[in-house]
This record gives C-alpha cells, sequence and structure tokens, in this order.
C-alpha cells in the first residue's frame, strides 16, 4: 500500500492524498472568513481623512485631533523650538530618516523635511513653524505630553521616550521619529488629513 | 485512572448498575474522588483548591456582572458606574470579580513556584506542568482583556501598550497589530471582540484544568520528598498514601476558609488598593496617563519587557547578527514570551536526579534567589524606567534567565544531592506519631 511498495503510486493512495488536500483546501476556506471577520470593517476603512480648522492655533500652542483613531499634534512652534530643532546634526540621531509621508523616499530628518510648509509657502527647503505629526510614541504607542522631556519636544510618560521640537526620537527606547501623515492646506486656516 | 493501585468503584444498588453499564459516570467520580494522594503532602499543595476556588468566584461573577455591562465606547464606562451604583449589591459583586483576579494570581504563583521547588515539573509530569503553563498564559490574556473591559484610561492605554507588543514583530506586525484589533487604533471593535473573548477564556481554561487534573491523576501527586508512591500491590501503596476525600479534601477546605479570611477582608475593606485610580476616569485616546502601570500580577514580565534598551550588549548584539530585524522594541518582546517559555521548559532544562529541592543543597539557595528577583522584578516593574530602575531590571531579567538556562542544567552535573527517604511511609514516619497519624495529642493526666 504504501509509496514503498507501489513507487508508482496506487489508485487508492491518489484518492487518500486527494482527500486529504481537499480536505485541507475546504477547512481553510471555512476558517478564512472567522479570521477576516477581525480585520477592520467597511466603516472603519472609510474614515481616511478629515479636515481640520486650524485657525485658532497661535504660536506657541497646539491642536491635538484624532485622526483614525488616533491623535495628530499640529503645532505652530516658536522660533526657539525652530532653531533648536534646526541646530541638531541629522547624521547623530537614532532615526536620521523624516519619516514624512509626504516626502518621496527615504529623506533625511531634517527640521525642513519635518515640518509642513506654511499654507502657499515653499514646498521644500524652507522651515515651516507649521509641525504636524502623529500623536503616538512609536515605542509602544502611549500618547506623548508636549514641550517637555530633554529636548524642549515631546515627552513619553510609559516608557521615557524623549522627542525634540521637530519630534524626532532623540533619547529613550522609541525607536522612530514620531511619523508625518500625509498632509495638506485646503485654504488658509484649514489642513486636510489623509 | 491513577496508576497507583487501589479499589476502583463497584456499582452496589440495581440503579448503579443500570447508569454504570451505560455511562460509568459514577465511576468517574468515584475514581476521582478517592484517588490515592501521598499522605506527606505539606500546606504548599492546597493552591490547587484555592485556584479552583477562584476560577468558579471569577466564572460566577463574571456571568453576573455581564448581566448588566455593556461593551460600547460610550456606554460601557457608564454602565460599570451602573453597576457600582445602581445594582443591587453590584458594587461588592464587582469587587469580588475584580480583586478575585488577584487572588487568582497571588495562588497561582505560588502553586507554580511550590512546582519550581519539589521538581513537580519533572519526569513523568512533564504534560501537567505544560499544560499548567497553557493555563496561566490564557489566565494573562483573560486577566488582561478584562481589564480593558471597564473602558477607563488605563484600560485604553494599557491597550495600546500590549497590542503594540505585536506591532514589534518584523514584518507581519504592524498588519498583525491592525487585525487584532480591528481598526489601526484601540476602539469599538477592540473593546468588543476582548468582551468576546473575556468570556469565552475562562470555559477553556476550565477544560484545561481538568486535563491538568487528569494528567497528574495519571501520574500520582508529586510530594514534598519528590520520591514515588510504591505501587508493587494496594498494600504497599496503601501506606503512601490516603484517599483524597475525605483527608485532603478537609484540609484544603481549612486552608481555603483561612485564605479567604485575608480574601473578603481587603474585598471588604480595601478594594481598590490593588487596582489604579487612573481606571476611574473615562477613557481618553488624546491624553495618556501619565504613568502608566499593569496590574500587579504582569510587574514581573513587565519589567523584562522594558529591561532591555537599545543600549544593551546583547540587543545590540542581536541587532546586528539579526541585520537589524530585531531592534530594542521586538528584542523586549521577545524576553517577555522567552520569560515564559524557559519556565515552560524547566522539565528538560532541569537536569538533576533529584526531584525535590528538599535534598538540594545548592539548589535551595539558587531557588530563594529566583523567588526574590520575582520579588524585585514585581517592585521595579511599577517603576517609572529612569534612574537605577533600569539596571536593576536588567540584572533581574538576566537572573532569571540564568537560572532555567544556566543554573538548572549545570546543577545537576555540579551537586551532590543528599539521598532522599526510601518512602514515603518512612519520610512521614520520621516526621509524625505514626499512632495519631500526625497529630499532637496533649499529654494524657498521668504517664
Amino acid at each position: 500500500m504504501s509509496d514503498a511498495d507501489h513507487p508508482a503510486g496506487t489508485r487508492r493512495d491518489f484518492i487518500f492524498y486527494a482527500t486529504a488536500g481537499a480536505g485541507a483546501v475546504v477547512t481553510g476556506a471555512a476558517v478564512w472568513p472567522l479570521v477576516n471577520q477581525m480585520n477592520p470593517s467597511a466603516d472603519v476603512r472609510a474614515l481616511s481623512s478629515i479636515r481640520v480648522d486650524v485657525s485658532g492655533v497661535t504660536e506657541g500652542t497646539q491642536l491635538t485631533v484624532l485622526f483614525q483613531g488616533k491623535p495628530v499634534f499640529i503645532r505652530y512652534r516658536t522660533p526657539d523650538e525652530i532653531e533648536a530643532a534646526q541646530s541638531v546634526d541629522v547624521s547623530s540621531l537614532s532615526d536620521p530618516l523624516a519619516e514624512n509621508a509626504n516626502l518621496e523616499g527615504e529623506a533625511p530628518a531634517t527640521d525642513a523635511n519635518r515640518s509642513m510648509p506654511p499654507f502657499g509657502g515653499e514646498a521644500e527647503g524652507e522651515t515651516s513653524p507649521w509641525l504636524v505629526m502623529s500623536g503616538v510614541c512609536t515605542h509602544l504607542g502611549c500618547v506623548p505630553l508636549g514641550e517637555s522631556g530633554n529636548f524642549g519636544g515631546w515627552f513619553c510618560p510609559c516608557h521615557g521616550s524623549h522627542y525634540d521640537t521637530a519630534g524626532r526620537i532623540r533619547q529613550g527606547p522609541a525607536p522612530r521619529n514620531l511619523p508625518i501623515p500625509v498632509a495638506s492646506w485646503v485654504d488658509e486656516t484649514t489642513i486636510q488629513l489623509g | 485512572m491513577a496508576g497507583i493501585p487501589h479499589d476502583h468503584y463497584e456499582p452496589k444498588t440495581g440503579g448503579e448498575r443500570w447508569l454504570h453499564s451505560r455511562l460509568p459516570v459514577l465511576g468517574l467520580l468515584y475514581d476521582t474522588l478517592f484517588i490515592p494522594t501521598p499522605k506527606n503532602l505539606n500546606w504548599m499543595w492546597i493552591w490547587g483548591i484555592v485556584l479552583v476556588f477562584a476560577l468558579v468566584l471569577q466564572i460566577a461573577t463574571g456571568v453576573v456582572l455581564v448581566m448588566h455591562y455593556t461593551p460600547h465606547v460610550d456606554l460601557a464606562f457608564a454602565s460599570i458606574e451602573h453597576i457600582m451604583r445602581d445594582v443591587n449589591g453590584g458594587h461588592m459583586i464587582r469587587y469580588f470579580h475584580m480583586n478575585g483576579a488577584s487572588l487568582f494570581f497571588f495562588a497561582v504563583y505560588i502553586h507554580i513556584f511550590r512546582g519550581l521547588y519539589y521538581g513537580s515539573y519533572k519526569t513523568p509530569r512533564e504534560v501537567t506542568w505544560i499544560v499548567g503553563m497553557l493555563i496561566y498564559i490564557l489566565m494573562m490574556a483573560t486577566g488582561f482583556m478584562g481589564y480593558v473591559l471597564p473602558w477607563g484610561q488605563m484600560s485604553f492605554h494599557g491597550t495600546a501598550v500590549i497590542t503594540g507588543l505585536f506591532g514589534a514583530i518584523p514584518f507581519v506586525g504592524d498588519a498583525l497589530q491592525t487585525w487584532l484589533l480591528g481598526a489601526s487604533a484601540v476602539g469599538q471593535p477592540a473593546l468588543n471582540r476582548f468582551f468576546s473573548l473575556h468570556y469565552l477564556l475562562p470555559f477553556i481554561i476550565a477544560g484545561l484544568v481538568m486535563v491538568h487534573v487528569w494528567a497528574f491523576h495519571s501520574t500520582g501527586n508529586n510530594n514534598p520528598t519528590g520520591v514515588e508512591v510504591r505501587r508493587g500491590s494496594k498494600e504497599e501503596a496503601a501506606k503512601d498514601t490516603l484517599p483524597f476525600w475525605p483527608y485532603f479534601v478537609i484540609k484544603d477546605l481549612f486552608a481555603l476558609a483561612i485564605i479567604l479570611v485575608g480574601f473578603v477582608a481587603v474585598v471588604g475593606f480595601m478594594p481598590n488598593y490593588l487596582g489604579h485610580p487612573d481606571n476611574y476616569v473615562p477613557a481618553n485616546p488624546l491624553a495618556t496617563p501619565s504613568h502608566i502601570v499593569p496590574e500587579w500580577y504582569f510587574l514581573p514580565f513587565y519589567a523584562i519587557l522594558r529591561a532591555f534598551t537599545a543600549d544593551v550588549w546583547v540587543v545590540i548584539f542581536a541587532n546586528w547578527i539579526s541585520f537589524g530585524i530585531i531592534d530594542a522594541k521586538f528584542f523586549g518582546v521577545l524576553a517577555m514570551f522567552g520569560a515564559i517559555i524557559v519556565m515552560a521548559l524547566a522539565p528538560w532544562l532541569d537536569t538533576s536526579s533529584v526531584r525535590s529541592g528538599r535534598y538540594r543543597p545548592m539548589f535551595k539557595w539558587w531557588f530563594a534567589l529566583l523567588v526574590v528577583d520575582f520579588i524585585v522584578l514585581m517592585w521595579v516593574g511599577a517603576q517609572p524606567a529612569e534612574g537605577i530602575y533600569p539596571y536593576i531590571a536588567l540584572i533581574g531579567a538576566a537572573y532569571w534567565f540564568g537560572y532555567f538556562l544556566v543554573v538548572l542544567p549545570l546543577l545537576g552535573v555540579f551537586e551532590k544531592p543528599l539521598t532522599p527517604p526510601a518512602t514515603i511511609e518512612e519520610d512521614f514516619a520520621a516526621h509524625y506519631n505514626a499512632q495519631t497519624g500526625g497529630t499532637h495529642t496533649l499529654a494524657g493526666p498521668a504517664e
């Protein structure tokens, strides 16, 4: 009955393997819907972009909005904060990439690549006071606190990650800079996220 | 059922015979209740009953709480307050359920360390040990998901942190985390499914408990000497054992009564002592509490999770050898799960031929250090991750792994154990007056 006795395989061997194979496929097909139902549902996926009124955000203040269930920080930085962010040597950062979804490829984490250009302003190469970034610590997902930490930026109270005034990880267990979501100006006082 | 020779169930009445020939359920109950049990079991063998009690308590109070709870992000917190303020006796039921989880873990940790000291995990009881470890892992999953349900600040942000652990897995992490949460962030889908699983898992635990009991009823109980019950004949076995009912049931229930005095005192007088005030603040996705701490029973493993930061040399080495795939975050996750896995592998890591720690002079000290290590990790897990604390956590984590991966294998080679007694009867006679069966009687009026 075994393959050793009948190298060519018998009709019964074929039936065994075919039945087992069909059984495996049917089991997989039956289990998959039970697994897939746990993935995000259509209404969750539908909330992919929002518009935010930023007319109330003035120098040195920050707006926190909920986008796709997670906080996004929108900050109008002070000149001191911008200067502190610009004076950092990018090659000394633990994550030297901008992590900016609006930029192509692996842009370096300069302050210009991290900040959002002002309404109608130059797209690149110019530093802007606007910083729009995810408010979720890249370590384990807590919400960092603003205007705190060793670098005057954000500090995550959960496991002690310090981000600077451009949202770049400078100290602590977090592996990456706070990511920057796709964002654009709709008009002078409205930003669209996503 | 048991390998120890003993009298089996004989149906006596006509009705019993009728049932027995169709479904031998009475025989199963009889053999379970009258199982021969080593007569030298000490007070460390009472925690199984405490654990059974805790499981029944949690299921009973849990089923009742569900009658008043609403698993919705806008209503969950309010429904908990409804239970606390409006439902008749609801606050006591919830306090029993909350602190019942602590009783459950308190008992399971002593139960596990009992097994580690007396070598209960060693052959032929590996399956009992592995099933026990599965129960422990399911307990942690159940406990975690239960803590999410009140939808307070700690619930919400604790969920973000714990599901973030799965997000740390290279390549598939983000997809896995999204699948677990049903969204890109913690929200309604997560709350709803955690509620479903929190209701389901205790029944799977109950099933595994039966397998756990079945396994050690097949091998026979371990005992403080680690010497096996003699199985040559029924008479020989009877000298080493006593039936579970009534001897051990009464003893266990007495111990349970003592423990429940302490438990009820905690529930009645300090029900929130083991909780966190932040969880009485409704969940707010925009603000993380200043100091996120898991429940006390997760702290030792939480400390191990946090111990391995990017500047520790093993992390740097793992990062280099894996071409950057294993970063500090993933290493911490591996260490936390690895800490439980090495414990589950103890039956194969312990090379000593002597089972009980009572006869292992060097092992005793290493074991005592492990207990201290566990308590230190629990303490440091509750401290903020700054200053000296990460170093203490790192030393503690290193010893935890060192105990299982280095000390246990090497002790079997270097240690010269004492000779255990030949039989349980001999050990029992050396400790207790055989005439009174171990009861200390007052001296008579005139000798």
